[in-house]
This record gives C-alpha cells, structure tokens and sequence, in this order.
C-alpha cells in the first residue's frame, strides 16, 4: 500500500529531465495556480497580520507582547506543550507499534478511536471534560473532595489539548512503520538484542523523520488550540490564559494592535516550527547521504 | 539499560512538572486572592476598580489581595461558575444570571437582598448606535422596524445584553400599543427580521458594527455606546437615544459555597461594598454606569442623556416570568426568529 516517495520523486525527476525542454503547460498553469492560491490564503493575511501589528508603533507592539497578562499567557502555552507533546510522543509511537507489528482483533476499531479527535470538534471535546470533570460531572465530586482541581485550571487545559493532539504522531508513524516490516527487528532479536536495544538501534532510526515530523505537527497544534481550550479555560487572566484565547481578549478590548502583534508572535513561533522542521530534514539527507 | 533509565527520568521529570505548575500557584501567605467572574462590558470598569480596591484592602488590613478577571458572555460565565469556575464574586449582566448559580445552592437564595438598590450597584440602559450624521434617521424604536435599516444586536439566547435589549423594544411596543401583547410581537419580530449579525455577545456585536463595519444601528448597553465612542474615536459613529428603554439593572453577588471554602468571605464582601461607597461610584460613573449615589449622579448628570425608564418587574412582572415567556425554548423569542 504505501509506496517509497523519495525514491519516487527520484525517477520522476529523470523521467523529466530526459525529456526535451519543451513547454508544460499543464505544469505552468497548475503552479500559477498555487502559487495565487498560496499567496491569497496564506501570504496576504499573514502580511496584514504584521502591518496591523505595527500599525501603532514598534512601541505598542513590545509593550504587548512583554506586558505581564501576556507573558503569563506565553508560559501556559508553552507549559501545555512540553507536557502535551512528549506523552503524546510516548503514546503515538506505542500505538503505531501495536497496530503495525501485531495482529489482534479491534485493530481497526483501535485505529478509529485514535482518529476521533481528529472527528469531534475541539468545542465538543472540551464541553465533554467540562461534564466530566465538573463538581456536578461524573469524577468532577471525587476530585473535589480531594482537593484536586482539574476543569478552569492548568490540567484541565493540559488534558484538552492532549486530546485535541492525540492522533498526530501516531497517524505519521503508522504508513512508516508500516512500509519497514518487521524483519530487520526479529533479525535483531534473534541476534540476541533484548527489546529496548532493538528499539532504539533498529526501529528509532528507520522512524526518526516521521516521528519527528509528527511530533512538530503536534506542537503546533498543542501552542495553536483554541476551541477546545476555551471552553475549559475559564479564562482567568495571568492563569489560565493561553496564547491563542489571549489573542481573542485583547481584540474584545479594542486593543486591535495589541491583538495583532501578539498574533504576530504566534505567527513566528509557527515560523520557528517551519524551520526546525527543515533543519530536521536537511540533517536526515545529510546523514543518509553518509 | 541507560537509556530505559533515561526514558524513566523522563517521565519523572514531566509528571512532576505538571503537579509543581498546578500546585504551585498558591502564593504567599499574607496575600489573598479573589476572583471576579463578570460578563463582557465590564473589563474597563474593574481594571480601574481592581486597583482601587487593592490600596484600598491594604491600607485597611495590610493584607495584599490579588484580583483576577475573568470575562466572557453573562449567561456562559454563569455557567462555567455553575460548572466549577471558583469564582468569588459574580458580577454578571442580569440577576437571572446570578439566580441560575443560586439553583446550584452555589449562592444562597436571598442573596439580591444582601446588598441595596437589588445588589445592583450601577445601572445602564440600552441605546442606540448609528453612523455618523445617522444616514439612515434612526430616532426611536419605531424606525428599527424599517426595511431598509440593518440592525446589529446580539442572541437573547445565550447573551444577557441582549435579553435586555428586546425587552427593551417590546416593552416600548407595550407602551405604544397600550399593552396589546400581539401587536408588541409583531413590532419586535419586524425588528428582528432587519437583524444581520446576531453575535453571541455584547463585545461581539460591539466589533461586528465598530470594527467590521457591518450595519446601520447597534443595540447596545449605554456604557458599552459611550466607551466605544471612546475608544474608536467619535468620527464614525454617534449616540441615539430612544424616548423609552428599560433600566438595566447588572447585579453582583458574593458566591457563597466558594468564600466559604477558601476563607475569603469578609475581602468579598467588602469588595462590593466597596461598590457603592463614593469612590467605587465615581469610578462606576467615569466608566459610563449609571451610579445608584445621589451625590455622584448629580455630580456626572450632563453625561448621560435623559430616557424615560422602565423596571423589569414593571413590564414583565420578574425576570424569571420574562424569561420563561420570551427566552425558554419555545418560547416568543423562537417563534419571532426562526
């Protein structure tokens, strides 16, 4: 089912090259196409982003993003994602495993479920927790009576969030995993390596770059969520505030230039992501090339 | 070997720096902190007032009280408080509001009787919004029943302003009609029929009309009017107040089970006193609420325009009968917009 891209990609390039430089004019319109497409849906509100932002100054816009509401609301999200993305890595490289190595019976009822939240939407997930957790919900008295509080509060945002990220570095691993079979492994154990050796001498190298890729694609919808998160926030200035909710207040304040640099800086962290991402990538190739 | 340990510390390291995060936000000992959940209009109004009362407390006590803000549509905020919010105030757009939380034995049922004037320490009204040099003529309610005229409010569904911006209308339509109920309905209905946005809050519509430009006239709370006159500049946009609007009365309430639980009952209690004293109706005023002192609203008279006002109690008998008569699935409010 799944089919090697890169060596793909390869003949394709020969296959092309081999050709005469004659005009494609399939391929011209197609990249016109996108690249109108692109620069309509991705560059041009991306570019008034930051003009909005700066409408009133350098001034206003360090005064936003360093103001002591917003710093607070940077610190969560970055809390949330440190501990979202790790568990969700620990959790989508045991569930690739299970289903790719293993044959058992609910595999695909297993892989459904995993795909759920990618189904719900995040104001239903997080409505859900609200019930479940809440002094009138199903664990929500239980918690109270122990002090615990977990809905309008850090772990209540930290569980919505893993749920809302749950399927993203499982997804990426399944084909891959898939597509390497488990021959180099039980060669490995019949050479007499124990299971934690073959995992990290034989299965992490071959999935690194999907498991990277996944766990990039994970962060940044753990720093990016909105709906589900807003729904369990209780939206406590200075607590429990997130980057993307604090966006929404500073625009129901009309402080639309504070709004939009603080957009702003969520768009550069995205940047960040993109570059990690290919720096990851460029490394994989140079390795590979070695 | 190594690297199973590695894997372990890991997982030590996260987990314990999710309970530090959650556990470790208590804060000094001699500090107390409160937590006011308010609805949308309110932000300017308590950012002033937090800071007020803050040196207010510790010239009093010497304590340090630390207050948050938590803002949101009326109706929702009551029911994340509902839902666990530990709020210990609430300071929401309509008594029904805070009546809601009451059920929940959060709050104890005579609580509107512990504080004056309803435990309502300001008031508003609602009024109208228009572009600048009011294009479209817009005077009275009369003229929201045009055709041509697109009119901003938010969902009396979900949106405490706009329960009492309807309310507003029909109870001018009863006024009109000498307490015709069906001729009110059809007044209301052609109102909403010019409806374009129904917003899910009053900071919602406030933004689709300023800042989106969508629009003819807003419905709006008075202060929310004046401040976004405020804050947008008054080049596009100008006042209009009707003949007749109903008196809005936000209450605020101390939430009982929450004090008691965190032992922060007597800073509660003063904070809304601290409501109605001289300074806390100054800053209510300079925050365009209508403040309940005499003195203040003499001393703030020429900034709020002059509308004949009514209760709710006098239109609709109580907000819980308006409520199940207008707002309650099926009833008027479903059956005029559809």
């Amino acid at each position: 089912m799944t089919v090697d891209v890169s060596k793909y990609g390869e003949n394709r390039m020969q296959y092309v090259t081999h050709k005469k430089k004659q005009v494609n004019w399939t391929k011209r319109i197609l990249v016109t196409v996108m690249l109108l497409y692109l620069s309509l849906f991705l560059l041009v509100p991306l570019v008034f982003i930051f003009t909005k932002a700066f409408e009133q100054g350098a001034a206003v816009y360090f005064a936003a993003i360093t103001e002591r509401d917003a710093l607070s609301a940077v610190k969560l999200t970055l809390l949330v994602a440190i501990i979202t993305v790790p568990l969700n890595t620990i959790f989508g490289v045991a569930a690739a495993w299970c289903i790719t190595k293993f044959q058992f019976r609910g595999k695909q009822l297993l892989l459904s479920l995993i795909e759920l939240p990618f189904a719900v939407s995040p104001v239903i997930a997080g409505l859900v927790f609200v019930l479940f957790f809440s002094p009138r919900g199903v664990l929500g008295p239980l918690l109270t009576d122990w002090g615990i509080k977990v809905i309008f509060s850090v772990p209540g945002i930290i569980i919505a969030t893993m749920f809302v990220t749950l399927p993203f570095v499982a997804r990426e691993l399944i084909p891959v995993m898939q597509a390497q079979g488990s021959a180099e492994e039980e060669a490995a154990i019949s050479l007499g390596a124990n299971g934690w050796q073959m995992f990290f001498r034989v299965t992490l190298p071959t999935i690194k770059w999907g498991l990277l890729y996944g766990m990039i694609l994970c962060n940044a919808r753990a720093i990016g969520e909105f709906g589900a998160v807003s729904v369990v926030s209780g939206r406590i200035r200075g607590m429990t505030n997130t980057m993307p909710l604090h966006v929404e207040i500073l625009y129901n304040e009309y402080q639309f230039s504070a709004a939009f640099a603080f957009a702003s800086l969520m768009s550069l962290l995205a940047f960040l992501t993109l570059i990690v991402k290919s720096w990851i990538e460029w490394r994989t190739e140079k390795e590979q090339q070695v | 070997m190594k690297k199973r340990r590695f894997a372990q510390h890991t997982v030590i390291l996260i987990t314990s720096l999710a309970f530090l995060t959650a556990c470790g936000q208590g804060a000094a000992s001699d500090s107390v902190k409160l937590l006011n959940v308010s609805y949308d209009p309110t932000r300017e109004l308590y950012q002033e007032f937090n800071e007020e009362f803050v040196t207010y407390w510790e010239q009093k006590t010497g304590q340090e009280v630390i207050i948050s803000q938590s803002h949101g549509g009326s109706g929702s905020q009551a029911r994340s408080v509902m839902d666990g919010l530990d709020a210990d105030v609430a300071t929401l757009g309509l008594a029904y509001d805070i009546d809601a939380i009451a059920n929940q034995k959060l709050i104890d049922q005579d609580w509107i009787e512990r504080l004056e004037n309803n435990s309502a320490p300001y008031t508003s009204t609602i009024v109208f919004l228009v572009r600048k040099g009011n294009p479209k003529n817009i005077k009275d309610w009369d003229d929201l029943t045009n055709k041509n005229v697109s009119v901003i409010t938010p969902n009396p569904k979900i949106s405490g302003g706009a329960r009492w911006n309807y309310l507003a209308a029909w109870g001018y339509a009863l006024e009109k009609y000498n307490d015709n109920e069906k001729k009110a309905q059809k007044f209301v209905s052609k109102i909403y029929k010019n409806v374009e946005v129904l917003d899910s809050g009053a900071r919602g519509s406030t933004t689709t009309f300023v800042e989106k430009g969508i629009g003819d006239v807003l419905i709006t709370w008075e202060n929310e009017a004046f401040l976004a006159l405020d804050e947008l500049g008054e080049d596009g946009l100008q006042l209009v107040a009707p003949s007749i609007s109903i008196l809005a009365e936000p209450s605020v309430a101390v939430v009982d089970r929450v004090v008691d639980k965190k032992g922060t009952r007597e800073v509660a209690e003063s904070y809304l006193e601290y409501l109605y004293t001289d300074v806390g109706q100054e800053i209510v005023a300079k925050n365009y609420y209508r403040p309940r002192s005499q003195q203040v609203m003499a001393k703030y008279k020429d900034k709020f325009p002059e509308i004949e006002l009514f209760t709710i109690d006098d239109k609709f008998g109580s907000w819980k009968e308006a409520q199940e008569k207008h707002f309650d699935d099926g009833g008027i409010f479903d059956s005029i917009y559809e």
